[in-house]
């Protein structure tokens, strides 16, 4: 087995997740990393999976070939998913079930078959991604929100669910950080939603690992089923 | 993907095998003997529902690991089975084999 912490993260190929590889190798850590696309760089300490999260037999596949090479998962960070921002009515039915898949049924996916893989060593940190647009109703979200509430669902019952294998699960609710997901948001827009906040500004990556880092703790093992919204806007 | 053989006596050692892990890992008392009457789920058998769902994860992994089988135990089928195939160590097996045969034919 290795030696090393083991952490996947979904959705490498750019803005947050990116940001994670980084992070957590810095760390120490060896990191498994998924997107539907491939990448063009290399870290020492990094493998990429081509992998869809919303295809079942794709992400049993990359945790198999994680249990392969490192027989241990520690921590998995389901950071991958996509939003659509548009008024309820304008938005085709071909959208929303793709928000849906990737987002909940994805996030699903990744939590089950981490989790089978963590419960060997009784041991294991789980972390989902929510959105401030849950708390705040956010008008446009619609589905986006509604998939985001699913994850926190999902969170707080598998968070029961897992306790008894040492694992814990929670989420994180990130405020507009200027990534590509918001690039299509319209500046006057992402700036009422910072005017809603108790502290006003973007958020960073610096915010989200901070709050990731705490989670995934080994001292953290009583801190199960929990979001945390950053900017004080839940 | 073409599956090694398996025989029947290979899948009630596998199923013993991972029955006293389970129930060793759960602190939960072993029995002197296992065999393929003994009861697995239900009244007064060997496993509460956590330990059900640990053995059905832990199958699945064995046979993939050592068998290269790729098997989904627990589908609403089998949930929904009024045999249920988790009775017994014994009607476990015939299940594996049915999963198996299943599995192969469809190669
Ligand atoms: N940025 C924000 O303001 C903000 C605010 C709140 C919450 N969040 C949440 O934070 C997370 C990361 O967002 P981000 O801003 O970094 O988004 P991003 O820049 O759009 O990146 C999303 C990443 O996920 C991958 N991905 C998307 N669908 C996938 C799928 N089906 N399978 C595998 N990978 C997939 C993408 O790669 P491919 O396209 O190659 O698959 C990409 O690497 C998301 O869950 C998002 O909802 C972001």
């Amino acid at each position: 087995m290795t030696e090393q912490e083991v952490v996947l993260i979904t959705g490498t190929s750019r803005g947050i997740g990116r940001f994670l590889v980084e992070h957590f190798l810095q760390r120490g850590a060896l990191v498994e990393g998924c997107a539907r696309s491939p990448v063009d760089w290399e870290l020492p300490g990094y493998t990429h999976h081509q992998v869809d999260i919303s295809n079942e037999g794709q992400v049993k596949a990359m945790l198999s070939a994680i249990q392969r090479r490192h027989g241990r998962l520690d921590i998995a960070i389901n950071n991958a998913g996509i939003a659509a921002m548009n008024h309820a009515l304008l938005t085709p039915g071909e959208t929303a079930s793709r928000i849906l898949n990737i987002n909940v049924l994805g996030s699903f996916l990744v939590c089950r078959e981490a989790a089978k893989l963590m419960r060997r060593r009784n041991y294991g940190r789980i972390v989902n991604f929510s959105t401030i647009a849950v708390p705040l109703r956010l008008e446009g979200e619609a589905l986006y929100a509604a998939a985001k509430s699913a994850v926190e669902m999902l969170t707080r019952i598998l968070a029961r669910e897992f306790a008894p294998f040492g694992i814990t699960v929670n989420a994180i609710g990130p405020t507009p950080i200027e990534t590509d997901l918001i690039r299509s948001v319209p500046r006057e827009k992402l700036q009422h939603i910072i005017d809603t906040l108790a502290i006003r500004r973007f958020g960073t990556f610096a915010d989200i690992a901070h709050v990731i880092d705490f989670f995934v703790h080994p001292a953290s093992n009583y801190i199960t089923g929990q979001v945390i919204y950053l900017g004080g806007g839940g | 993907m073409t599956s090694p053989t398996i025989n029947r006596t290979d899948l009630i050692n596998l199923v013993i095998t991972s029955l006293r892990d389970v129930l060793e890992q759960s602190g939960r008392p072993l029995p002197a003997t296992i065999e393929e009457n003994t009861l697995l789920f239900g009244k007064g058998a060997l496993l509460d529902s956590l330990a059900l769902v640990t053995i059905v994860v832990d199958l699945e992994q064995r046979l993939e690991e050592e068998h290269g089988l790729t098997l989904t135990l627990a589908d609403d089928r089998a949930m929904s089975q009024r045999n249920s195939p988790f009775r017994s160590v014994g009607a476990l097996v015939d299940y594996l084999e049915q999963l198996i045969h299943e599995e192969q034919s469809r190669d």
